[in-house]
C-alpha cells in the first residue's frame, strides 16, 4: 500500500492515488460516477425543547464572542459560514478573531466557499485557533495550503457535496454561524433587503438543519416576523449582531461586466451556436449559465437567437444577474432558479417577482436525494482551469498545481444534458487542453463539448450530438488536435509541476467518494 | 562599464510579454536569472531559448535578466535580440524563429480587402488569435501605435509574428514608417512573406518607387520569389492632389487607401460624423484608385462601441465608390463585412449579367447583350466581382448557376 507522509493512499476507479483516511476519519476512494450506494441514515441534531428558549422569541445576545460562548465553543468544533457576502463579508473573520480572543485552539473552518477577504484566516491557522479548512481554498488560503501551511487536510467538495457531508453525517457541525442582511431576534433572516443585501442564503440551509448549533449574525435587526424567511427562527439558537457584516461594493460580485476580450467574445458566441445549431435552444428547455464574463455574454448571445427563433425557456438556473433578469420580465424564461444572485438586479428580482425563485443546494444539487434538479438542465456552460484530451477536467488547481479555487457547484452541474466548458486554448503561455489534468475534478463522460476559440470539440462518447451539428459551419474538431495546434503555440507541451510526497487537500466528487487529492508543491 | 540592453515591458499589467535585460560581459559565461509564472512548465524551454538566442547573436558572455508573464518563444526570442542589439548595436545577426508552414500563404492583386485589422506592432498578445476572426488583412503596424523609442522592439515583434503567428486567409500586410526611415523597416519584413506594404503619409510617386525599389533590392538579395505589393495611404492634402501619380507609381500598387485623422489636421478642420469635410478627399482617393486600375479603400472606424455607426460609415463608404475599410477591433470585421456584402436586388442582377456574358462567349459573341440592353465589359467585370463578394460573404452559393441562374 503506497503511503504519503504516514497516510495510506490507493488508487482510485479514475486511476488517481487518494488517502484511504482524512483527519483521522476513513474516506472511500472514488469508485466512478455514479457506482457509490451509500447506507445507513441521515444524520440528525439533538431534539431541542421550547422550554429552553424564551417564549417572547427574542435570541439575541450582545456580540460574536458571546454568541459563541453561548453556543459552547471548544477546542477542535467545526464552525461553518457561507459566502452570500462574496468577497465582501465580514463575517468569518470576526467569527476566527473572536475565538482567538476566547483562546480555543483546533478549529475546523467549514465554509460554503471563501475569497481573499478571507486573507487573515491564514494568521489563525499559523497561531492554531484553526487547524484545517473544509471547503473551497481560494486565493492566498489556496496558496497557503499548497505550501503545506495548513495543519490538517483541506477537503474540497462542490456545494451539492457539502449539502450530502452534512445529510449523510460526514461533516459533523458544531456551531453554524449565518451572517443575514435581514433578521428578527428570533433568527428568521433573509438576503433580500439590508444593506448587506445578497438575495438568498440557500447555502446555509444544511447548516441550519444539521448543525448542533445555529447562529444568525446581522446589521439590520428588526422585529419578528422577518419574511420572507429563507431560515427559520425554529432552528435557530441565537442572534447577535454587528455593525456591518458585508461591504455592499463587494458582495455584488463584479463579474456581471461583459467581457471586451474579443477571443473570449467570439467563444462565448460560438457555444451560443452550438447550442443553438444542436436543436438544444427549442421552446421549453432550459440553461445553466455561470458568472464570469465568457458565460455572461454567452447568455447574451443566447437571448438574441431566441428572440431571433420565436424560442421561450421554461427555467434558466441562476446565478442570476441583470440579463437573466431581463430574459424573465421579457417573458424569455418562465422561472429562474437562483441558487444566488450576482447583482442588484438579481437581489430585487428575486425580492419582488414570484417567478425568480430562492433554490438551495438540498433541490438543486444533493446527490444523496431523491433527485435534484441539476440533471435536469439541458444545457450548462461552465468553466475550467484544465481539460485534456480524455474531457477530463480541472477547476481546483492550476498547471503548476497551485490550489487557487474552490469548486463550488460545477461538479453537480455536470449532471446536465450537455456540458459545455467554452475556454480559451491557452492563457498567455498556458496550454488549457493537456494530457491529463494535474487534478480531477470532473471524469471526462460527463463533459460533453469544449468550445476555444480554435475550434470546437466533442466528446466520442457524445456520437448524438457529433451528429446533431454535422454539416452546419461549426469548426468542429477532436480534441487532439486541438491541443497539438496549442502546444505548437506555446512551445511544446508544458512540465508537469514538481510535487512533493504530502497530500494537502482531497478533493470529494459529489457522492463522498475521494476522486483526486492535491499533493503539496516542491520547494 | 559593460554595455546593458533592455527590452520589453514588466509590471503587474502585464501579460504574454517579458522583460529582458542583457549585459555583454568579457569572459564568464552566461548567466541567467529567470522569474516566470510559467517557471514550473516552461523554466527549460525559456532557459534554452536564451541559450540559442545569444549563440545566434554571437554573444558568448552575458547576464541576462528575464521577467517573463507568460510571452510565447516568438516574443521571447524578439524581446531577447532587442536587448542584446540595444547593449551592442554593432551586431548584426538575426535570432530567427523557425518559419511555420502555416505562414507560407500567397496572395493576389485583386483579392477582396474589405476589413484591414490593425495591430500595433510591438503588442504581441494581439497578434495571436487575430486571423481567427477572418478579417480580408492584418495589419501589423510599424508607425502610429508605436512609440519611437519602441520602434526596433517593434521591428522585432513584427518579423517573429510573420515567421510564426497563424494569421490564417487573411493577407499579411505591415505598415511600415513615414519614408525615408520606413525604408529601414522594410529589411525586417520582405524577406518574411509580407504580402502587402503600406505606405503611410505618402505625398509623391517618388516615396513608393523608392519602396518598390528597396523591396526589389531585398528581394534578390534574400531570394524572395513572391511578389511584395503597395498600399500607399493618402494621408495631405498634397498627397490627395498627388494621388493618381502615387497610384499609377509603380505595377505593385494594388489599392490607395486614406486617413483621415492627419488630413483634416492638415486642412486645419476636425473630422465630423458626417464627414463634409473629407468628402472631396475620399472621392478622389476612389477616383485616382479607379484611373489606376486599383482598389480604393477607405479609412479606419475607430470608434470600437458603436456598430451601428460602423456600418452606417461602411455603407457609406460603399456608395462612395470604396471596396474596404479599416478597423481596430475583431468585432467590427464582421459588421464591414456585412455592409459591403451585396444587396439581393444587386445579386441578382448581377447574376444575369454573368450568365449573359457566359453564354456571349460560349457562343463565340463579342457583344454581351441582357433582353434589349447591351453589356459594356466594365459593366460586366463589376457584376462578376459583385456575383464574387456574394459567394464570399455568403449571401450565394458557390454553386449558383446549378441552382437555375441560367434562366433568369
Amino acid at each position: 500500500m503506497p503511503k504519503a507522509a504516514g497516510i495510506e493512499l490507493a488508487k482510485n476507479a479514475a486511476g488517481r492515488l487518494v488517502p484511504l483516511s482524512i483527519n483521522g476519519r476513513e474516506a472511500v476512494p472514488y469508485k466512478g460516477v455514479a457506482a457509490h450506494r451509500p447506507t445507513g441514515r441521515k444524520a440528525a441534531p439533538a431534539v431541542a425543547t421550547c422550554a429552553d428558549y424564551p417564549a417572547d422569541g427574542n435570541k439575541v445576545v450582545a456580540d460574536v464572542k458571546t454568541a459563541l460562548l453561548a453556543a459552547g465553543i471548544r477546542d477542535g468544533m467545526t464552525v461553518s459560514t457561507h459566502h452570500h457576502l462574496r468577497n465582501g463579508d465580514y463575517v468569518a473573520n470576526a467569527v476566527f478573531a473572536a475565538a482567538a480572543e476566547i483562546g480555543v485552539k483546533d478549529l475546523v473552518w467549514f465554509p460554503s466557499a471563501s475569497f481573499a477577504c478571507h486573507k487573515p484566516i491564514i494568521e489563525h491557522m499559523k497561531n492554531g485557533v484553526v487547524h484545517h479548512i473544509e471547503g473551497s481554498m481560494n486565493g492566498p488560503l489556496g496558496e497557503f495550503t499548497s505550501r503545506g501551511g495548513m495543519k490538517g487536510m483541506g477537503v474540497l467538495r462542490s456545494h451539492g457535496g457539502r449539502y450530502q457531508a452534512v445529510q449523510d453525517g460526514e461533516v459533523h457541525i458544531d456551531i453554524a454561524v449565518i451572517a443575514a442582511p435581514e433578521a428578527d431576534p428570533f433568527g428568521n433572516a433573509n438576503g433580500v433587503r439590508g444593506p448587506a443585501a445578497c438575495g438568498l442564503l440557500g447555502f446555509a440551509l444544511a447548516d441550519s438543519q444539521y448543525a448542533d448549533k445555529v447562529i444568525v449574525v446581522t446589521d439590520n435587526l428588526i422585529p419578528f416576523p422577518c419574511i420572507p424567511w429563507q431560515i427559520h427562527g425554529n432552528h435557530v439558537d441565537i442572534v447577535t449582531t454587528m455593525p456591518s457584516i458585508g461591504d455592499p461594493t463587494k458582495i455584488i460580485s463584479g463579474t456581471t461586466e461583459i467581457t471586451k476580450s474579443p477571443d473570449r467574445l467570439r467563444i462565448a458566441e460560438m457555444t451560443a451556436q452550438f447550442v443553438r445549431d444542436a436543436g438544444i435552444m427549442r421552446d421549453g428547455f432550459s440553461f445553466q449559465a455561470g458568472a464570469g464574463g465568457t458565460a455572461l455574454s454567452f447568455a447574451i448571445y443566447l437571448t438574441e437567437m431566441m428572440k431571433e427563433a420565436g424560442v421561450k425557456a421554461r427555467f434558466v438556473r441562476g446565478g442570476s444577474n441583470k440579463y437573466l433578469v431581463e430574459m424573465l420580465e421579457q417573458g424569455l424564461t418562465d422561472y429562474i432558479l437562483d441558487g444566488q444572485t450576482f447583482d442588484l438586479d438579481g437581489v430585487r428580482s428575486m425580492r419582488d417577482n414570484p417567478r425568480h425563485v430562492n433554490t438551495s443546494p438540498f433541490t438543486s444539487y444533493n446527490y444523496h436525494g431523491k433527485g435534484n434538479f441539476a440533471s435536469m438542465v439541458d444545457v450548462v456552460v461552465l468553466g475550467a482551469t484544465e481539460v485534456d484530451v480524455r474531457f477530463n477536467a480541472n477547476v481546483v488547481t492550476h498547471s503548476d498545481g497551485k490550489l487557487l479555487h474552490g469548486i463550488g457547484g460545477w461538479q453537480n452541474c455536470l449532471f446536465s444534458g450537455c456540458t459545455i466548458l467554452p475556454i480559451p486554448g491557452f492563457r498567455d503561455r498556458i496550454p488549457v487542453i493537456v494530457d491529463e489534468v494535474t487534478t480531477l475534478c470532473g471524469p471526462g463522460e460527463l463533459i460533453d463539448v469544449v468550445v476555444t476559440e480554435r475550434g470546437i470539440a466533442i466528446n466520442p462518447l457524445r456520437q448524438d450530438l457529433l451528429k446533431a451539428v454535422a454539416g452546419t459551419k461549426l469548426p468542429i474538431r477532436p480534441i487532439e488536435d486541438l491541443k497539438r495546434e496549442i502546444d505548437d503555440i506555446c512551445g511544446g507541451a508544458p512540465a508537469k509541476p514538481k510535487f512533493g510526497e504530502r497530500v494537502v487537500a482531497a478533493v470529494k466528487w459529489v457522492d463522498g467518494t475521494v476522486i483526486d487529492s492535491v499533493r503539496q508543491l516542491a520547494e | 562599464m559593460n554595455p546593458v540592453g533592455q527590452a520589453g515591458r514588466r509590471g503587474d499589467q502585464v501579460r504574454s510579454d517579458c522583460w529582458i535585460s542583457v549585459e555583454v560581459r568579457e569572459s564568464g559565461g552566461v548567466a541567467l536569472a529567470l522569474r516566470s509564472k510559467v517557471a514550473s512548465m516552461y523554466g527549460d524551454s525559456i532557459r534554452a531559448t536564451v541559450e540559442r538566442g545569444l549563440a545566434a547573436l554571437g554573444v558568448k558572455h552575458a547576464a541576462v535578466e528575464v521577467d517573463d508573464a507568460g510571452a510565447l518563444p516568438f516574443v521571447l526570442a524578439a524581446r531577447l535580440e532587442t536587448a542584446v542589439k540595444r547593449a551592442r548595436p554593432d551586431v548584426k545577426a538575426e535570432f530567427l524563429p523557425e518559419a511555420k508552414p502555416w505562414t507560407a500563404t500567397a496572395t493576389t492583386r485583386d483579392r477582396f480587402r474589405r476589413s484591414r485589422l490593425y495591430l500595433p506592432g510591438n503588442e504581441p498578445k494581439f497578434m495571436l488569435n487575430a486571423g481567427l476572426h477572418h478579417p480580408d488583412g492584418v495589419i501589423l503596424d510599424l508607425e502610429d501605435s508605436v512609440a519611437p523609442h519602441e520602434k526596433d522592439a517593434a521591428r522585432a515583434i513584427v518579423r517573429n509574428a510573420l515567421r510564426v503567428v497563424d494569421f490564417c486567409d487573411s493577407e499579411r500586410m505591415v505598415r511600415i514608417n513615414q519614408i525615408p526611415s520606413g525604408l529601414e523597416d522594410l529589411d525586417w519584413i520582405v524577406p518574411h512573406n509580407v504580402h502587402v506594404v503600406l505606405i503611410p503619409k505618402c505625398e509623391s510617386d517618388d516615396q513608393v518607387e523608392a519602396v518598390d525599389e528597396r523591396i526589389e533590392e531585398i528581394r534578390k538579395a534574400r531570394g524572395v520569389k513572391s511578389p511584395v505589393y503597395l498600399m500607399p495611404i493618402i494621408e495631405s492634402a498634397l498627397g490627395c492632389v498627388k494621388a493618381y501619380k502615387i497610384a499609377k507609381a509603380s505595377e505593385n500598387v494594388v489599392a490607395l487607401t486614406i486617413g483621415l485623422e492627419d488630413y483634416t489636421a492638415d486642412l486645419g478642420t476636425q473630422r465630423t460624423n458626417e464627414g463634409r469635410e473629407s468628402f472631396w478627399a475620399r472621392s478622389v482617393v476612389v477616383n485616382a484608385a479607379r484611373a489606376a486600375g486599383v482598389q480604393p479603400i477607405d479609412t479606419v472606424f475607430s470608434d470600437v462601441a458603436d456598430m451601428d455607426g460602423l456600418l452606417a460609415s461602411v455603407l457609406e463608404a460603399k456608395a462612395l465608390g470604396f471596396d474596404g475599410k479599416g478597423c481596430i477591433h475583431p468585432r467590427q470585421i464582421d459588421v464591414i463585412h456585412r455592409g459591403f456584402t451585396p444587396s439581393q436586388a444587386e445579386i441578382e442582377k448581377a447574376k444575369r449579367i454573368v450568365v449573359a456574358f457566359e453564354d456571349a462567349a460560349k457562343k463565340g459573341l463579342s457583344v454581351v447583350s441582357l433582353g434589349s440592353k447591351m453589356i459594356d465589359p466594365p459593366v460586366v467585370k463589376r457584376a462578376q466581382r459583385t456575383v464574387e463578394l456574394a459567394v464570399a460573404a455568403g449571401a450565394l452559393a458557390a454553386s449558383w448557376r446549378e441552382g437555375g441562374g441560367s434562366n433568369a
